[in-house]
């Protein structure tokens, strides 16, 4: 195979993307989340009306727990299902038939998708502005585009690993619920109540501690105590971007390793 | 479909996956990232919306509160029993228990763990919270009752708070509850002094009939002849 110019393989990757991000389009991905956001909406209104006090805060915490809950799902079934997709209809071989690396398949595919990533984070920060002051409802959609960028990369991952719908999701849904919830469980095996002495709790916590070190730690994004305390500082996202940089070459890495792995 | 082999990925993917895990693993561990910072016990929700949240299944929902309640605990990492809103713990245990009415777990807790601390007032706190909750359900929950009758008596040194448990074991339980709960209140009376009301309700109790157990008996009998002797030196000391 002939080598490839940057500049036709940079338009390679972008015509993936592209029809990566029109392909989101054509499955009405955007009426889904649109109808997602008015359900939200429509559920924190009639919470609110439920409360008596402390109202405008209870509609940010559900508001915002039920968007982030709902962009991570759509997110990561939009990858699955499309990849699906392209390996059924045997998409996946034509492309890698063409004169382009895998690594610019990937790239392109990784780009469409984290683009769709950063259209929902967008459009699911944009009713937060109805309870929350708008630099912390910006301050909110920045960390749930880093959450979503990884949940994209990791999805696409899992479904170039499983190749099949339910495992490839059963995984990201699993990492991502053990990758919010570490951190406390880290925290619960460390309590006074816990017989430290025991080996079987000694070993269970260095299982605990070495699955930590490779989990991003997401209980630091997207936090609710922005849109209920409105504590959230532009220098809380520096973490959250650095995590998010790092985990998403370890994701990409990884991705690429399986790729250039697979037979056609 | 067997894969290729690992030398057909080029050596930058792989250097990228060992960097990614290298930064990934350097990222975790510095700074450590388990920082547990004090915080105050928020007030709980209403039961209905955890009862809602659970889905038709308030049961592992009401275990899960427990174990989340416990992490607020005394540990060097967290703050101290002493220093939580007690309002807000029976709150919650309340919570858990209307969740899940057979469990054992928020009462244990509130007697073992959260009526242990050196604070009188949060101890008598939790011992009501106890009693309440007895009265709610005596057969199920009587042994927390005396657990709290014991705590009133040595620890909190009241003996008519201990008094009153006892009595309301004695008064709401049946025959499944061991004989030694229902007769608790006996002896704390002789303990408080009340010598004639106890060696009364000891005799009517050996006369009721409700006790065979030989060696039971005989160890009553004897209470029953010191309460006695107790009741006549008292009433002519110069016997």
């Amino acid at each position: 195979m002939s080598r490839l110019s940057a500049p036709m393989y940079f338009d390679q990757v972008r015509a993936i993307a592209r029809y990566t991000l029109l392909e989101a389009r054509r499955n009405h991905l955007l009426w889904l989340v649109v109808l997602t956001i008015l359900a939200a909406v429509g559920l924190a209104g009639f919470l609110g009306q439920v409360a008596i006090t402390e109202v405008q805060q209870i509609q940010a915490a559900f508001l915002g727990a039920l968007l982030r809950w709902a962009a991570v799902f759509i997110v990561s079934l939009a990858v699955i299902t499309g990849m699906v997709r392209e390996f059924n209809d045997k998409g996946f071989e034509l492309v890698l038939s063409l004169p382009l690396p895998r690594a610019g398949y990937f790239f392109g595919k990784l780009a469409g998708y984290a683009a769709v990533a950063m259209l929902v984070a967008v459009c699911m920060s944009v009713p937060l502005l109805l309870v929350v002051p708008p630099d912390q409802a910006a301050l909110w959609g920045v960390s749930l585009a880093c959450e979503l960028l990884l949940v994209c990369a990791l999805s696409l991952l899992c479904m170039l690993t499983l190749n099949q719908t339910l495992p490839a999701f059963a995984v990201v849904a699993a990492f991502y619920l053990l990758a919010r919830s570490i951190s406390s469980i880290q925290l619960m095996g460390q309590g006074p109540l816990v017989d430290t002495a025991s080996w079987s709790q000694q070993a269970v916590q260095f299982i605990v501690d070495a699955v930590a070190l490779i989990l991003p730690n997401l209980e630091r994004f997207t936090a609710t105590d922005w849109l209920v305390y409105h504590s959230g500082l532009p220098m809380s996202l520096l973490p959250i971007a650095g995590q998010s940089l790092i985990y998403l070459v370890l994701l990409t890495g990884a991705g690429l390793f399986d790729l250039y792995r697979k037979n056609l | 479909m067997r894969e290729r082999s690992i030398k057909a990925v080029p050596i930058p993917v792989q250097l990228i996956v060992a960097l990614g895990l290298a930064l990934q693993i350097a990222w975790s561990a510095w700074p450590p990232r388990v920082t547990a910072t004090a915080e105050a016990l928020p007030a709980p929700l209403n039961v209905e919306l955890w009862r809602v949240a659970s889905l038709g299944d308030p049961i592992p929902l009401s275990r899960a509160l427990m174990l989340w309640l416990q992490c607020f605990d005394n540990g060097a990492v967290t703050i101290p029993f002493r220093s939580l809103d007690y309002a807000h713990v029976t709150g919650w245990l309340d919570t858990a228990l209307a969740l899940d009415k057979n469990s054992q777990y928020p009462l244990l807790t509130a007697t073992r763990l959260y009526a242990e601390v050196s604070d009188a007032a949060r101890q008598r706190q939790m011992l009501d919270f106890v009693y309440r909750k007895f009265l709610e359900a005596p057969t199920l929950r009587w042994r927390w009752l005396a657990q709290a009758a014991v705590i009133a008596k040595h620890s909190l040194n009241d003996l008519p708070l201990a008094l009153k448990f006892a009595q309301a074991l004695a008064d709401n339980t049946n025959n499944t509850v061991p004989a030694w709960a229902r007769q608790m209140h006996i002896f704390l009376r002789e303990d408080l002094g009340e010598v004639d009301s106890a060696s009364i309700l000891l005799g009517g109790l050996l006369e009721s009939g409700t006790i065979t157990d030989a060696n039971e008996l005989r160890f009553l009998s004897e209470r029953l002849k010191r309460l006695q002797q107790r009741r006549n030196h008292e009433l002519d000391p110069a016997k």
